[in-house]
């Protein structure tokens, strides 16, 4: 066990336990303050393995814009503050098919890596992946900026039901 | 570094998300789920660039960072839609969506 391990176990550790509390909290808004939790975790698990950049845009897009934006969702849609009773349905499929897709995946992965033991490869930097992506990976990327912004009409065009109605 | 525990913690959160999304009513913490979903996809990315020796190097982390931005589409279009079913029918409840044709 060198500290990388032990930092993984820990932050590993930190964002299923509070994974499982977003899927399982009665309060609203607390699920989607454990679902920071959870992202910061997942953030900490990219940093030890060397994914930096990947880690900070972590961080700036899912726990500062996407969380937000499901904060927001909540707030208009006038969710209850507080303990709600109604936010489930009777659970014993989901946790049939919740359980067995996570437990058969880990067992498969366990049963692939074993007790292995792997270096950590050169951090993956600004640097090296904005080279990577424009070297290799450029025709993605941007249909990837089309992508964002046919999203971006489209969420003004579902949410404006004035546009597109003929009177 | 152990590559087991990562992708472990992965394979555990993608079973969460995916109880979450069976389990839950609400169509906000539906979204919530899915995120927690595309999380553990994103950590596997990740932990198989950094375990497996690969042709291009950093390919998974500029795939994770893809699905980053996928995501975020995703939760801006799903929120839009989640908003206007509210506005129609008073009720963000995935079961209550009647699947007949909605009069706008």
């Amino acid at each position: 066990m060198t500290a990388a391990d032990v930092l993984l176990l820990g932050l590993g550790a930190v964002a299923v336990g509070s994974g499982l509390l977003v899927v399982t909290t009665r309060h609203l808004v607390r699920a989607g303050l454990y679902l920071v939790v959870c992202l910061g975790a997942v953030a900490g698990l990219y940093l030890v393995l060397t994914a930096e950049l990947v880690a900070w845009v972590q961080v700036l897009i899912y726990v500062g814009a996407v969380v937000v934006l499901l904060l927001f969702a909540v707030m208009l849609t006038r969710a209850p503050i507080g303990a709600s009773d109604d936010l489930d349905r009777p659970g014993w499929p989901a946790l049939l098919v919740g359980g067995g897709a996570g437990l058969g995946l880990a067992a498969l992965l366990v049963d692939a890596f074993r007790w292995t033991k792997v270096d950590l490869p050169e951090a993956g930097t600004a640097e090296r992946l904005g080279t990577e992506i424009f070297r290799s990976w450029v025709l993605p990327f941007e249909v990837l900026s089309v992508l964002l912004l046919a999203a971006l009409v489209g969420a003004i065009v579902v949410s404006r039901p004035d546009i597109g109605t003929r009177e | 570094m152990r590559p087991v525990i990562p992708y472990v913690t992965a394979a555990l959160l993608f079973g969460l998300g995916v109880y979450g999304v069976l389990r839950r009513r609400n169509a906000v913490l539906v979204l919530m789920s899915v995120e927690l979903m595309l999380n553990a996809v994103n950590l596997i990315l990740i932990t198989a660039d950094t375990t497996v020796r690969a042709a291009l190097p950093q390919t998974g982390q500029v795939f994770a960072l893809f699905v980053i931005v996928i995501a975020a589409a995703e939760v801006g279009v799903g929120l839009a839609i989640v908003l206007q079913l509210y506005r129609l029918r008073a009720t963000v409840a995935v079961d209550d969506v009647p699947l007949e044709k909605v009069d706008a």
